[in-house]
C-alpha cells in the first residue's frame, strides 16, 4: 500500500469510502509517522491507543452507514482546545494536570463528525507568541530546516509543524493576531481565521476573547474547508456565536474567480520587508489576473496602527482572561505565607515571561489614568480600522496580501526582542481587529528552499469568496514542494 | 528607543505587579521597567491617529448581544466541579485561610 500519510483529507475520505483503506488502516499510518517525528516536539499529548478504539468505533460506523463528514480521519488538535478526558495545557505550567470533565464546542463537533483525534498539539504559552517558544513544553521545530532548526511559527505552532510533517490530515488551531496563518506561511500548509463568531469560542482557553478565533490548519485550501465546515457553528454557549448557517465551503473551491475584483493595499508594502515577499506578491497579483480576477489597487491607511491597537487591546483582555488562575479551583498550586502570597507564588511560578509581561502590560493600560490614553484609544483606532475595509469593500470582493514578512526563522533569534516578534503579525492582524476572514495560501518558496505564504482577507460572513480565491491562487501557484523527512 | 511620556518607573512595576498578583524580586523591577517602556514606546504611535468623534470598537460581531430566558439548563455537577482541585475536602475547595 502506498504511504496513507502523504494523502490529503480530502483523498483519505474518499479512499475509506471506496473501501480502499480502513480507518484503522490510516490511523495506524499516522501514529508510525507521529512516533517517528517525536523529535519535532509537535505534540504535547498523544492519544494513540484512544486513536486506535475510535478508529475501529469510526469503521463500524462506516459499515452501518452513518458515516460522519470527518469520519475516520486522524487529526490533531492544538492543546487549547479542552478535550473531556485528556489533559488541556494551553502550553503553560499553570493548568498543571487539568483535565477536562467537558469538551469545547469545536471539538465536539468535530467527534460528532467522526474524527480520530491522535492528541494534543504544542503552542505558545495561552498562544501568547509567533515562534512556539514560549511553549512551557519547549520549541516546536518546523520540518523545514536549513543548516539549523527553523521555529514554525506560532502561537499554532504544533498545529503547522503536524500536518506539514503529515504527522495528521490536518488539525485545529487558534488565532487572535495570526496564530493560524502566520505559521501556516512558515511550514507550506493552508490556515484560515474565520469571521469573528463562525466557531464557538466555548471550551477553548481564551486569551483575548474579541480577537480570538478557531480554524483549521491542513494541506489544501479544500481540506481546510473541509475542516470548517465541521468545526464552525452556531452555539448557544458562546454569546458572541454567528447564528448563521455553515455553508458548502468545499463546494466554493475549484470555482472560477473571472470577474472578482481583488484589492491590492498599498500601505502592505513595509520598510524592511525581504524583495523576495514582494515579488511573490507580485506574482500572486499576476496570478490572480491570469485567472481573470480584476485587479484593484485599494488603501488601508491605518494598517500601520493594527499592531500596536493589538498589542494594548489583546494584553487588555488576557490581563482580564488570565485572572482565573489563581490556583484554587484547577491548576498548579504554590503554597504562601498567606492567600495573596498562595496567589502570587502560584502565578510567578506558573506563568511563563512572555505571559507575565502581557498580564503586566495589560494591567497598566486597562489602570486608572491611562485607561483613556491606551485602552480606550485603542478601541477607536480599531473602529479606523475596521471603516478602512468598510471603505474597500466598496471597490473589491477580497484583499491580497503576504501573510508574513519573512520566511522561517532560527530558533532562539528572536526572543529576546519582544517587538521584533510582535511584527510577525503586521499582515494578519488587521483581520483580527476587524473581525473578517483570512487564509494564507503557500505560493513559493525563497532562496533558502523555505516556504512562502500569501494571504486573502475577504468581507464578514464571506468565506466562499475567500475559499474561491485561495483556491484559484493554489491551483495558480501549484505548490507541492515538501521538506525532506530528516527527522525520521 | 525613546521614552513613552508616561515612562514606567520602577515604582510603577511594583505597583502593576501587586495589581496583578505577581511577585517580582527587587532586582527585576529596572530591568522590567525598560522591558515595558520599549513596547509602550512603540504604542505611542498611536497617538498619530485622529479619533475625534470616533466611537470606540466594543464588539467584533455585528449582531445585539443574544437574549435567553432565565432557566436553569445546567448543574449538579459538584464532583466534576471538584475534580481537578488542588485541594478540596468534603465537596468543598480548601484554600489558604484568609481572615486571621
Amino acid at each position: 500500500m502506498s504511504d496513507l500519510t502523504k494523502l490529503t483529507l480530502s483523498d483519505a475520505l474518499d479512499g475509506m469510502a471506496k473501501g480502499d483503506f480502513s480507518s484503522e488502516e490510516l490511523t495506524k499510518a499516522h501514529i508510525d509517522a507521529c512516533m517517528d517525528g517525536a523529535d519535532l516536539n509537535a505534540f504535547i499529548t498523544t492519544t494513540f491507543e484512544d486513536a486506535m478504539e475510535s478508529a475501529k468505533a469510526s469503521d463500524a460506523r462506516r459499515k452501518a452507514g452513518t458515516a460522519g463528514k470527518l469520519e475516520g480521519a486522524p487529526l490533531g488538535v492544538k492543546d487549547l482546545f479542552c478535550t473531556e478526558g485528556v489533559k488541556t495545557t494551553a502550553g503553560s505550567k499553570i493548568l498543571g494536570e487539568f483535565t477536562p470533565t467537558y469538551e469545547s464546542s469545536v471539538t465536539a463537533n468535530m467527534k460528532a463528525d467522526g474524527m480520530v483525534m491522535l492528541g494534543k498539539l504544542n503552542l505558545d504559552e495561552f498562544a501568547m507568541g509567533s515562534s512556539n517558544e514560549t511553549s512551557f513544553y519547549g520549541p516546536v521545530i518546523n520540518p523545514w530546516r536549513k543548516g539549523e532548526n527553523l521555529v514554525p511559527g506560532g502561537s499554532s505552532g504544533g498545529s503547522a509543524s503536524a500536518v506539514a510533517a503529515d504527522l495528521c490530515l490536518g488539525a485545529t488551531a487558534t488565532d487572535t493576531g495570526g496564530s493560524i496563518r502566520q505559521p501556516a506561511s512558515f511550514t507550506g500548509t493552508v490556515g484560515i481565521k474565520p469571521t469573528y463568531g463562525r466557531c464557538s469560542r466555548w471550551g477553548t482557553v481564551a486569551f483575548a476573547s474579541s480577537l480570538d478565533q478557531a480554524g483549521p490548519i491542513a494541506k489544501t485550501v479544500k481540506d481546510s474547508a473541509i475542516l470548517l465546515e465541521s468545526m464552525a457553528g452556531y452555539d448557544p454557549k458562546d454569546s458572541t456565536s454567528i447564528n448563521a448557517e455553515v455553508p458548502n465551503w468545499a463546494a466554493s473551491c475549484g470555482q472560477s474567480v473571472k470577474g472578482l475584483r481583488i484589492g491590492i493595499p498599498k500601505e502592505y508594502t513595509i520598510d524592511g520587508m525581504p524583495a523576495e515577499i514582494q515579488t511573490l506578491w507580485d506574482e500572486g497579483i499576476e496570478m490572480m489576473k491570469a485567472a481573470g480576477a480584476e485587479i484593484v489597487p485599494i488603501s488601508l491607511p491605518h494598517t500601520k496602527f493594527a499592531l500596536p491597537a493589538y498589542y494594548v487591546v489583546a494584553p487588555a483582555e488576557a490581563s482580564s482572561n488570565l485572572a482565573r488562575y489563581d490556583g484554587m479551583r484547577y491548576g498548579l498550586r504554590v503554597d504562601g505565607k498567606d492567600l495573596n502570597d498562595t496567589y502570587e507564588r502560584t502565578r510567578t511560578e506558573g506563568f511563563g515571561d512572555e505571559v507575565r509581561r502581557r498580564i503586566m502590560i495589560g494591567t497598566y493600560v486597562l489602570s486608572a489614568g491611562y485607561y483613556d490614553a491606551y485602552y480606550l484609544r485603542a478601541q477607536k483606532v480599531r473602529t479606523r480600522i475596521v471603516e478602512d475595509f468598510e471603505n474597500a469593500w466598496q471597490t473589491c470582493d477580497a484583499i491580497l496580501t503576504p501573510t508574513a514578512p519573512s520566511a522561517a526563522f532560527a530558533v532562539g533569534r528572536k526572543v529576546n526582542d519582544p517587538v521584533q516578534m510582535y511584527l510577525n503579525d503586521i499582515f494578519t492582524v488587521t483581520t483580527n481587529l476587524a473581525g473578517l476572514p483570512g487564509i494564507s495560501v503557500p505560493a513559493g518558496l525563497d532562496k533558502n528552499g523555505l516556504p512562502l505564504g500569501l494571504q486573502i482577507i475577504g468581507r464578514a460572513m464571506d468565506e466562499a469568496t475567500v475559499f474561491k480565491a485561495a483556491s484559484a491562487l493554489e491551483d495558480a501557484a501549484g505548490f507541492t514542494a515538501k521538506p525532506e523527512t530528516w527527522w525520521v | 528607543m525613546a521614552q513613552p511620556k508616561n515612562g514606567v518607573t520602577a515604582q510603577d512595576v511594583k505597583k502593576i505587579a501587586k495589581l496583578s498578583r505577581l511577585h517580582v524580586e527587587d532586582d527585576r523591577l529596572e530591568p522590567i521597567a525598560d522591558d515595558l517602556n520599549g513596547i509602550l514606546a512603540w504604542i505611542e504611535q498611536l497617538g498619530e491617529v485622529d479619533v475625534e468623534g470616533v466611537e470606540p470598537m466594543t464588539s467584533a460581531v455585528d449582531m445585539a448581544a443574544p437574549m435567553r430566558s432565565d432557566n436553569v439548563s445546567d448543574g449538579g455537577k459538584r464532583e466534576a466541579v471538584l475534580q481537578n482541585a488542588p485541594k478540596s475536602d468534603d465537596g468543598f475547595f480548601v484554600v489558604p485561610r484568609s481572615v486571621e
